[in-house]
């Protein structure tokens, strides 16, 4: 079905394939958005555009975005099969920051609520 | 583009389990699996940074009658050593692309561009450190600046391990030329300097613009 010669390309370890992992075109093309993002954050922290108690979310989105122009643009995290195990890695460490994050947050925002009010 | 095309056709030609990467064609080259190791310690460096962030997030409301965050940051400042790290984050990209393609000169122009943006932003953070100690807001006034301390200090502790790593990679460089070795160790420094830029985005988010508007 598959000629085995074409399928398996015998490589020693070690060997060192010379295949462009980006260009200076990406990463410019990550710049920018990653300081349109730092722009907006700073706008939208200093001004009234949003709606007050929408700033921290408004805040939020842009952090997570400017994150995503980082590890696609700078760290070439992608689609391919050599960012495969990457990906995998990263979604575990995700898991973790939010759970130490959020599980933090949550506990210690119950043990407040809980807590006798202090004498002043 | 000759490997790319090569490759593609491979790609097409073999069932989904047998793609290289994935199992099949053969052991990925050493540069995929160091840096593939030197990801899982970036990881674990991020675990540690959110233990950091957990903290902050749970005692920056508590300033013990002391300064609060509007009446500490400088949002400009700030805003200037955010651009400074985000354009040394760009330089070392393109330096270390310039090393992969073999000019050893442009590497050396964007490392002292890299290392002098890197210097400016920890000088920025020296200063706004020392004028808040001196204020009387250090990080024994209350767990607010205990926290703040902690974690916007342990980024400016990376940053400068980083700096010093750079110079000792380029003195490598000078040495032995860009040898494959070399250029693996340039490639995961890069890893590390990027990695650090995402921290710095989490802390001006929640620290400086959260704590401030």
């Amino acid at each position: 079905m598959h000629n085995p010669e074409r399928v398996f390309e015998d490589r020693t370890p070690g060997v060192e394939e010379h295949e462009p992992t980006a260009s200076y075109l990406s990463y410019s093309v990550g710049l920018g958005l990653a300081i349109i993002a730092t722009i907006a954050s700073f706008i939208v922290a200093q001004t009234n555009l949003l709606w007050a108690p929408g700033i921290p979310v408004g805040l939020i989105v842009l952090a997570l975005a400017q994150i995503g122009v980082h590890l696609v643009f700078f760290l070439h995290l992608g689609s391919g099969p050599d960012s495969t195990n990457n990906i995998l890695a990263l979604a575990f460490g995700v898991l973790i920051v939010f759970l130490v994050i959020a599980g933090s947050v949550w506990i210690i925002a119950n043990l407040n609520n809980n807590l006798m009010p202090m004498p002043q | 583009m000759t490997i790319a095309t090569t490759r593609n056709r491979t790609l097409t030609a073999v069932p989904a389990e047998l793609v290289h990467g994935r199992g099949g064609g053969g052991p990925a080259p050493k540069r995929i699996v160091v840096a593939y190791g030197f990801w899982i310690f970036i990881l674990s460096d991020m675990v540690m940074f959110s233990a950091l962030f957990a903290a902050y997030a749970v005692l920056s409301g508590n300033n013990a009658g002391g300064p609060t965050a509007p009446e500490l940051f400088n949002l400009r400042n700030v805003f200037i050593s955010t651009m400074c790290l985000l354009l040394s984050s760009y330089t070392c990209g393109i330096g270390v692309l310039s090393a992969e393609r073999g000019q050893p000169a442009l590497l050396e122009v964007f490392a002292v561009f890299t290392f002098a943006l890197g210097a400016v932003f920890l000088f920025i953070e020296a200063t706004e450190f020392v004028g808040m100690v001196t204020k009387g807001a250090g990080p024994w006034r209350s767990a607010f600046l205990s926290s703040f301390f902690t974690l916007v200090g342990t980024h400016g502790v990376h940053v400068a391990s980083g700096l010093v790593a750079l110079v000792y990679l380029m003195a490598q460089v000078r040495a032995h030329g860009l040898r494959p070795a070399v250029l693996r160790r340039l490639l995961c420094w890069s890893l590390f300097w990027h990695a650090l830029d995402i921290v710095w985005v989490g802390v001006f988010t929640l620290v400086y613009l959260m704590g401030a508007y």
